[in-house]
């Protein structure tokens, strides 16, 4: 993965950078020493690390205003940091880069019932917000696995969903404002507790944006009453095919579940083995439906997808009866990662996107793609909105078993996007996607998010060598071809 | 010389754009022209209609996405679905007959770029959550595309919410992507009559806090109240509060009953269903109350909820003004007798104060000139956007000034 080029000039100015720093922020909050930056050189994609220069651990948004003051100064590219959870490599420092962690912005701001939101500072983690208003029967909508460790901050910058996402939308479905800081010390307020700003959407566009546009350090987020009661099916079926075919029938059927997710064989048997979930082992893939609502919605809805699952061909079917038996049945598929990871050294996680109906078709070309690179897959899958997990399983110690995965990786994402799905769903693009960019976009379509990019960034400051292949300067990007004083085309188009 | 661009393809949007963009024409962007009257007037001799450019293109019912050309109308996206009892689930309202045009005509193009949404919001979000992906035409006659034709993705930036709410400032949109939803299989809208707008903003945002799972809320001042085509709310002489359930029947009525049983304690009670609903809440997203009386100025005001009767009531103690709540109070349509610089001051800075937002959305071209009709943005934040817009459309040949001047 080739990196922007580390400017030799930056380095030099290290030890004055620190001093600088240091003068606003304790000893401690300004790492240099060797061991200690090494806990940041990676993030939840531990293939790629690399030491930073500096890392900076503000506890103010008027301290992150004056970081990025200095270092647009002096030209010093700067990583924006949660908890470095994220699986895409977005966190991943730069040898001449500042990387601002941002866990000491942990304090919850203000909880308004009546309004239904939170504010929170950047920091403060996903799971931390339903448990600060779960006691009044709220909690806070997207879920992603890691929700226990990953940051508020880190959820915006990535756009993270979770299992629930179909029927409660993802991070950007679910936030209505922000503070953040400008690459050059700029704070700005977007949004608040109302549903509707004018002017372009600036929220919309840094949801997602993988903190390649400013460092986020406050955020209000809707919360939601809990649902007063949730069921969960397990179904099995003896082919991928039927399971399939079952999903695309239960929406048809116009039934929305809260979570629909889809397990294959392999990542059946590695999930009994790591939680006793009670998954049945003679199946060849495992659906989990959840319904939520009132009691009298779930009981309703339940009955219609156990039809639509035994017309479609179930072998085994059991709808959970207490909230133990339904928390068991997740327990399986919220442990799918670690189990993967007893059963091989390593594992890698794709995350392309699908339309459902072309489920069945590639899950027959991943599995020719796993003879043909000879790795073992498991596959999990957020069936319901269409995202896949393949968990592709090497040992980085064996020779080019690493390189063969991330082949056969890429692979996977590119079939995604020939049958109209996309790259990523949830873990964002990173440096682990940027080079498969290409397949989705042309030059125009990135040429053009990267002009919004200039827009916030006209030094490229912030986070460059994600997203992007391709490097651009904004003077280039914003040119137009002039032609004899003219842009071509003078004349007036009749129709 | 005045032109009128009708462009029939992308390519001929693509010829057009070229040639204002080096002819330095700006122009009018537009689809059905249902909306014209909203924003700030932009005086353009070049005008692009884009509503040749028609016709669903791809539906996959199962996948919940539908593609369709901008220029197709709201009528034709919704008669598709319906077929396959399926809907926009942010539940577009028409605003033309408010603006003084035909209505019926709008198109999905111009509804996603003016990010228009109804009742429902409050439960399933607005157009730019339900907006995937699109292609489109920057100014500089380049094509692109963003997002997706799925559900969930997050490759690149999602420059759909650029788009969704920029009022045709940023690109030509040629195709847009929309998640659609289905139908739900019972509707049931819950009427409680007389309460006084501080409680009946409170209901709301208890019912809202609830586990009935509302999918709409508003509350009619008696004087609003009185002018629906519903009998049940125009004959009650008093106040309505009203609170919709959808979903599976059963779902649907234990809902609706539970609904009864609390605000029964707090007031009489009735029920609408079928047409009868449908008609009231279309009332409620179109702004009929305020349709006929044209010499009203009328504004859309976003604000946090529990603060909307205090704005009205300090909006009101100022000036003869008329208002009712939408979205649990969070959208409060209110209408003012005089346009003048005074009582525009009075209503955005009574919004200010409460942290919200609000925006002219009828008045005459000459206030809509002189008084910004979105709300004014920080001077840091208007920079920024600024660069935005340049980013998409370094010329400005797209709506000029059509959001903010300058711009």
């Amino acid at each position: 993965m080739k990196m922007p080029e580390t400017d030799e000039g930056v380095i030099a100015k290290r030890s004055s950078l620190v001093g600088r720093f240091r003068k606003f922020l304790s000893e401690e909050s300004v790492i240099n020493d060797h061991d200690e930056l090494k806990v940041y050189e990676t993030d939840g994609l531990t293939a790629y690390h690399q030491l930073p220069m500096i890392v900076v651990l503000p506890d103010t948004t008027a301290q992150v205003a004056k970081i990025l003051k200095i270092c647009t100064s002096e030209g010093v590219k700067v990583v924006p940091r949660g908890a470095g959870t994220g699986l895409s490599g977005g966190a991943l420092p730069l040898a001449d880069g500042v990387t601002v962690g941002l866990a000491k912005f942990n304090r919850i701001l203000d909880i308004d019932y009546g309004n239904r939101t939170a504010t929170v500072q950047t920091g403060v983690t996903n799971l931390a917000i339903t448990q600060a208003v779960e006691a009044k029967g709220f909690y806070y909508a997207p879920d992603p696995s890691s929700q226990i460790a990953c940051t508020i901050g880190g959820n915006v910058a990535e756009n993270s969903g979770g299992v629930h996402c179909l029927k409660y939308g993802v991070t950007t479905n679910n936030i209505l404002g922000l503070e953040m800081v400008l690459i050059d010390g700029e704070i700005i307020r977007l949004g608040g507790k109302h549903m509707e700003s004018a002017g372009y959407d600036l929220l919309g566009l840094i949801a997602g944006s993988e903190g390649l546009l400013g460092v986020i350090t406050e955020v209000t987020v809707r919360i939601l009453p809990r649902p007063a009661s949730a069921r969960a099916l397990l179904v099995g079926f003896s082919t991928v095919e039927a399971g399939g075919k079952c999903v695309v029938e239960i929406i048809s059927a116009g039934v929305i579940p809260s979570g629909m997710e889809m397990m294959d064989k392999a990542a059946i048997h590695a999930a009994e083995d790591y939680s006793d979930a009670g998954y049945p082992l003679d199946v060849e893939a495992l659906l989990i439906v959840e319904l939520d609502g009132p009691k009298a919605e779930v009981d309703h809805l339940l009955q219609r997808v156990e039809e639509i699952a035994t017309s479609c061909g179930a072998v085994n079917i059991r709808a959970s009866k207490n909230e133990g038996e339904r928390l068991k049945f997740w327990a399986g598929r919220k442990a799918a990662f670690p189990a993967i990871g007893r059963i091989s050294p390593d594992y890698y996680c794709m995350d392309g996107t699908i339309p459902r109906g072309r489920l069945t078709e590639v899950l027959a070309r991943v599995t020719d793609l796993s003879d043909k690179y000879n790795l073992r897959v498991a596959n999990v899958f957020h069936a319901g909105d269409g995202n896949l997990h393949p968990l592709i399983l090497y040992d980085a110690n064996k020779p080019d078993e690493l390189e063969r995965a991330e082949k056969f990786g890429a692979d996977i994402l590119k079939l995604c996007v020939e049958v109209g799905g996309v790259l990523t769903g949830e873990h964002g693009v990173g440096v682990e996607k940027r080079d498969l960019m290409g397949t989705m976009f042309n030059e125009q379509d990135l040429n053009q998010q990267q002009r919004v990019k200039c827009a916030f960034d006209t030094e490229g400051l912030l986070n460059p060598g994600k997203v992007f292949p391709t490097l651009h300067r904004c003077a280039e990007l914003g040119r137009m071809h002039i032609h004899h004083g003219r842009v071509p085309f003078p004349e007036l188009p009749r129709f | 010389m005045e032109s009128l661009l009708r462009p029939t393809d992308d390519t001929q949007v693509r010829e057009a754009v070229a040639w204002a963009a080096s002819e330095n024409k700006p122009m009018a962007v537009l689809g059905a022209g249902s909306k014209t009257a909203l924003g700030r007037p932009a005086n353009l001799d070049t005008t692009m209609d884009l509503c040749k450019l028609t016709g669903v293109l791809d539906y996959e019912p199962s996948e919940l996405v539908l593609t369709a050309r901008p220029g197709t109308s709201l009528a034709e996206i919704d008669a598709c679905l319906r077929e396959q009892n399926q809907e926009l689930a942010f539940e577009p309202p028409d605003l033309a007959p408010l603006l003084g045009t035909a209505p019926n005509i709008a198109t999905l193009g111009g509804t996603i770029a003016c990010n228009l949404s109804g009742p429902r919001r409050v439960r399933v979000g607005a157009a730019r959550d339900h907006f995937l992906g699109m292609r489109a035409i920057n100014g500089r006659a380049e094509a692109f595309k963003a997002g997706g034709k799925v559900v969930k993705n997050v490759t690149g930036y999602d420059l759909c919410k650029l788009i969704a709410g920029s009022y045709g400032t940023l690109a030509l949109l040629t195709e847009v992507t929309v998640k659609v939803l289905p139908r739900a299989e019972k509707t049931r809208t819950v009427l409680l009559f007389g309460l006084e707008e501080n409680s009946a903003i409170s209901t709301l945002s208890d019912v809202m806090a609830s586990v009935h799972e509302p999918t709409a809320l508003a509350h009619l001042p008696a004087n609003i109240a009185a002018r629906s085509s519903v009998d049940l709310v125009s004959n009650a002489g008093c106040a309505a509060t009203a609170v919709r359930v959808e979903g599976p029947t059963p779902s649907t009525i234990f809902r609706c009953e539970k609904l009864r049983g609390d605000f029964s304690k707090l007031g009489e009670v009735e029920e609408l269903h079928g047409q009868r609903s449908a008609t009231f809440w279309k009332e409620v997203a179109n702004v009929t109350p305020f349709v006929t009386r044209r010499e009203l100025t009328v504004w859309r005001i976003a604000v946090a909820p529990i603060e909307a009767a205090i704005v009205t009531a300090a909006i009101g103690s100022k000036c003869n003004a008329e208002w009712y709540y939408d979205w649990a109070g969070g959208l409060i349509w209110l209408a003012t007798p005089q346009s003048d610089v005074t009582s525009n001051n009075l209503v955005r800075d009574s919004v200010a104060s409460a942290g919200g937002q609000a925006t002219l959305i009828r008045a005459e071209a000459n206030v809509r000139t002189v008084t910004s009709v979105f709300e004014p943005l920080p001077a840091a934040l208007y920079k920024l956007s600024a660069r935005v817009k340049q980013s998409f459309d370094p010329k400005g040949i797209f709506n000029p000034g059509r959001l903010y001047a300058g711009m």
